[in-house]
């Protein structure tokens, strides 16, 4: 019986031993071996710490500038062309690192459209916007990814407070700064706060947005891990350097976690309906206001496959005569072997191998994710007790698990199969958090009625269980193969150079000189962006009614 | 005191209000009677300044509203379901006013202490509104509404979501608090009962348009239109049309005993009290017995053409019964 019980975790929680626990003992082993480390590694440690809790915190402050009044926006107005706006905020939030940093490369970078445009037109000998390489860069990226998620927690909010509060308020004899003061603001608080903190724990453990707009002169954390585990090969550090950070976002989960249970104070249900914007001040408001955020959200993300249609300047050097016009050169090269190309494998097989790894991650992750999750939908006591450590992995960053693999599997590192096995490590909470309420739907009765009317076990699965979790299995594959496909953390630490997944080409090809090679780079990232928004647009089809967002 | 003149409201391009005048007068309560929809909350609304009339004019003490903002007007407003802050305990919210016109910690306090009781409150100083019962959030609501010592008092629907006998016993604590204070009040409901109980003067609403004003008594003894008497459930409304003095209506003819001039061929109705008539067999109204009822003093027979009559004695169910209807019992409604 009892092992009745346990066969359903057995494959998960080995495959969780083998590829996160054992991984992440073996990092802990490592950093508590002080001796190693120098007085100048602690030095290190301390200013990277800095700029990381810095670069966050002003990530933040600048997402709720923005998050903020996009939220009073979208919940207390109705306007033409909301809903796209709407869709516009929240599509940065799921895309893939590497998407946005090329996205934000091709607007504003130094072969951005918008630098060759002026460059062209006033005949500069250098890119006269300089945004790449800067700290603006990498919290406009923040602020870009991460506004949505203001605008869902304090928007939800809002619509749900009550308008007669004001009322009540403004009766009582408060003005419209008290009413704000007083009454608004207190009662935002909590779900404020929980939004803060959650935009900080992502912006604290970013790492492919800094690597990639940051440039070298800017270190977080995970970038540090990743150069000393990767550059100067001092694992001992870069071990060091993951347990702070681990420490780090265990702590940040906890408020967060001890936020959104306040968050959830009982404001009276009656909800607050947008209306049109009536007299003028209100009109400018959301006519500015949208137009800003329009302009914010839809630059980086249009001009990325803009960029990568358009020849703007000489393919190779400077020395060679400037082209322009509309070309497709950036997609065929894909195809295309080149000598002195970084990689030794035309680019268009890292397409191939992301692909090939999104669909391993598919199928390890429902397999492993779909018995722990029929068995969390009954929960008993063992139930209870793995669940929350199911959810750990969630806790690690992907550059941690990275170099958690490097340090406990260094000698395997030519087997290529090790990036499926750590997306699949990212994508199982996702996956069994997916399924498990679909399963959980399906009351006890409706099996049992099959079975008195004749159904054996496995028709009753697949007459009464299948078709009712069906959307369900099928959201989390498309999640697990979007995750997947964008993941670049972890990736960029155990992938093989003669197996390279897209987001790695993407980077590898951006870091390189030449034209033609930043063109490649756009025209990858494109691709990327176009299978990861049709993996979102699947998801958001599937969505069970009801289902939480965050 | 307060003065409304020639009040016009629309919503959606619908008129919601259309040319509403009356007048408060000190130490008065005065309740708005009408079904949902009939624009009395909007009313209020307007009066506190939370909406402005299209056209018409708020005076306070013969001053124009207009150009004063809600939160200058200390008119008190206690709302439906009480909209109390959810962010704050109970000495919070009846403070909030007082905060407002930054009185000083001590007499807050004081103040908050002396409501509190006045609402028997005493001792949920600390209490979250969150966990209060629905007649307590009530008190709560009034208690923060009379704190700041308004100059009018307004209640738009406050018992509406009460169940019977705590909505009696808050009915009389109301009284008493309005009698105390002798604050003007304008208190607006759909429930009779409620504005009978509360009211020096009743204003009723139909349509965006008050169509009777008076004394609960008077209003109820003598209804102004057909919809009123409908409306209150005083008496049997019976349509019927003018014939040489006398009204023809389809359960017998009545004579005509009315202030106005009727031309022949007009269209009149006639409200017949449920009390005052007796069975007669040479009666001139008759109906047939549908259904008896027995209540505390009597029986309520319903009969097949609708009419409802109050009888000592129960009739058989299906029998034709004829009615004598004394010249008192029949009003002529305009």
């Amino acid at each position: 019986m009892l092992f009745r019980r346990i066969l359903p975790w057995l494959g998960v929680f080995l495959f969780l031993g083998l590829f996160f626990f054992y991984p992440l003992a073996r990092i802990l082993g490592l950093s508590l071996d002080f001796a190693i480390l120098s007085v100048g590694d602690f030095r290190l440690t301390f200013f990277v710490f800095c700029f990381t809790f810095y670069q966050a915190l002003l990530s933040t402050l600048l997402t709720l500038c923005l998050g903020l009044p996009a939220a009073f926006l979208f919940a207390r107005f109705n306007f033409r062309g909301k809903s796209l706006l709407r869709t516009l905020t929240a599509i940065p939030f799921m895309l893939p690192t590497v998407v946005v940093a090329a996205g934000f490369n091709a607007w504003l970078g130094p072969r951005g459209w918008l630098n060759l445009a002026l460059q062209n037109l006033f005949h500069l000998d250098s890119p006269p916007i300089i945004f790449v390489g800067t700290l603006g860069a990498i919290l406009a990226a923040h602020v870009f990814y991460n506004a949505t998620i203001v605008i869902r927690i304090v928007g939800n909010t809002l619509s749900r407070l009550d308008p007669r509060l004001d009322q009540a308020a403004c009766s009582l004899g408060a003005s419209p700064h008290q009413i704000f003061w007083r009454v608004t603001l207190p009662i935002l608080c909590p779900s404020l706060l929980a939004a803060s903190m959650l935009v900080f724990l992502f912006d604290f453990t970013s790492f492919g947005v800094i690597l990639l707009l940051g440039g070298p002169q800017f270190a977080t954390l995970e970038v540090e891990i990743y150069y000393q585990a990767l550059t100067f090969f001092n694992l001992p550090l870069a071990a060091w350097l993951s347990l702070i950070q681990l420490l780090c976002t265990l702590a940040f989960s906890i408020v967060y976690s001890r936020l959104v249970t306040r968050a959830a104070m009982t404001v009276n249900p009656r909800l607050n309906l947008p209306i049109r914007p009536r007299i003028w001040r209100q009109r400018a408001f959301v006519a500015i206001f949208s137009l800003l955020l329009f302009v914010f959200f839809v630059f980086p993300l249009f001009s990325l496959p803009f960029r990568s249609l358009t020849r703007l300047e000489a393919d190779r050097g400077d020395r060679a005569q400037a082209q322009y016009g509309l070309t497709m050169d950036y997609y065929t090269e894909l195809f295309v072997n080149r000598r002195g190309s970084i990689f030794y494998v035309p680019p268009v097989t890292a397409l191939g191998n992301s692909l090939a790894y999104a669909s391993l991650t598919v199928l390890l992750s429902l397999a492993l994710g779909f018995p722990a999750a029929s068995a969390l939908a009954r929960p008993g006591r063992l139930e209870r007790f793995l669940d929350p450590i199911l959810l750990l992995p969630l806790g690690a960053s992907a550059v941690t698990l990275g170099l958690g693999f490097i340090v406990a599997f260094g000698r395997l590192l030519s087997f290529p199969w090790l990036v499926p096995l750590a997306h699949t490590i990212i994508a199982l909470p996702f996956v069994i958090r997916a399924l498990q309420p679909a399963l959980a739907s399906i009351p006890d009765r409706l099996r049992q009625a099959a079975v008195t009317l004749g159904a054996s076990p496995p028709r009753v699965w697949r007459e009464v269980d299948w078709p009712i979790v069906r959307r369900a299995v099928l959201s989390a594959a498309v999640f697990a193969f979007t995750v997947s496909l964008g993941e670049f953390g972890a990736t960029a630490l155990v992938y093989r150079p003669e197996y390279p997944t897209l987001p790695v080409a993407i980077y590898r090809f951006l870091s390189q000189p030449g034209g033609l090679n930043y063109g490649q780079a756009m025209a990858m990232a494109t691709i990327l962006m176009l299978v990861a928004g049709a993996g979102i647009l699947a998801i958001e089809k599937l969505r069970l009614p009801g289902a939480g967002e965050f | 005191m307060l003065e409304l003149t020639d009040i016009h409201k629309s919503y959606e391009n619908q008129p919601l209000l259309t040319g509403i005048s009356f007048t408060v007068a000190e130490g008065e309560s005065v309740c708005l009677l009408g079904p949902s929809g009939s624009g009395k909350s909007t009313l209020l609304r307007l009066v506190a300044g939370l909406e402005e009339p299209e056209r018409g004019e708020v005076r306070w003490e013969g001053e124009d509203m207009a150009p004063i903002p809600a939160h200058r007007r200390n008119f008190g407003l206690v709302f439906q379901d009480y909209a109390l802050f959810p962010h704050l305990d109970v000495t919070g919210n009846v403070a909030f006013g007082l905060k407002m016109q930054n009185l000083p910690a001590d007499e807050i306090r004081q103040r908050v202490a002396t409501m509190l009781e006045k609402v028997n409150l005493a001792g949920f100083e600390n209490r979250r509104v969150t966990d209060l019962s629905g007649g307590e959030q009530q008190r709560v609501a009034l208690a923060r509404a009379l704190a700041t010592g308004p100059r009018l008092l307004m209640f738009d629907e406050p018992l509406g979501a009460l169940d019977r006998s705590l909505k009696d016993n808050l009915l009389a604590e109301l009284r008493r608090i309005l009698h105390e204070t002798g604050v003007p009040a304008i208190y607006v409901t759909h429930d009779q009962e409620e504005a009978f109980a509360i009211a020096d003067r009743i204003l009723l609403l139909h349509e965006g348009r008050i169509v009777q004003e008076g004394a609960p008594a008077e209003v109820y003894a003598h209804p102004a239109s057909a919809w009123v008497a409908q409306f209150l459930g005083v008496g049997n409304i019976i349509t019927g049309v003018v014939r040489a003095g006398n009204v023809e209506t389809s359960v017998g003819n009545f004579r005509l005993s009315c202030a106005h001039a009727h031309r022949d061929g007009e269209k009149v109705n006639l409200m017949v009290s449920r009390h005052q008539v007796r069975e007669a067999p040479d009666g001139e109204l008759r109906g047939v017995v549908a259904d008896v009822v027995f209540q505390q003093d009597g029986f309520k027979v319903t009969l097949s053409n609708g009419l409802v009559f109050h009888l000592p004695k129960a009739p058989k169910s299906g029998e034709e019964i004829r009615f004598h209807v004394p010249s008192a019992a029949v009003q002529c409604l305009p």
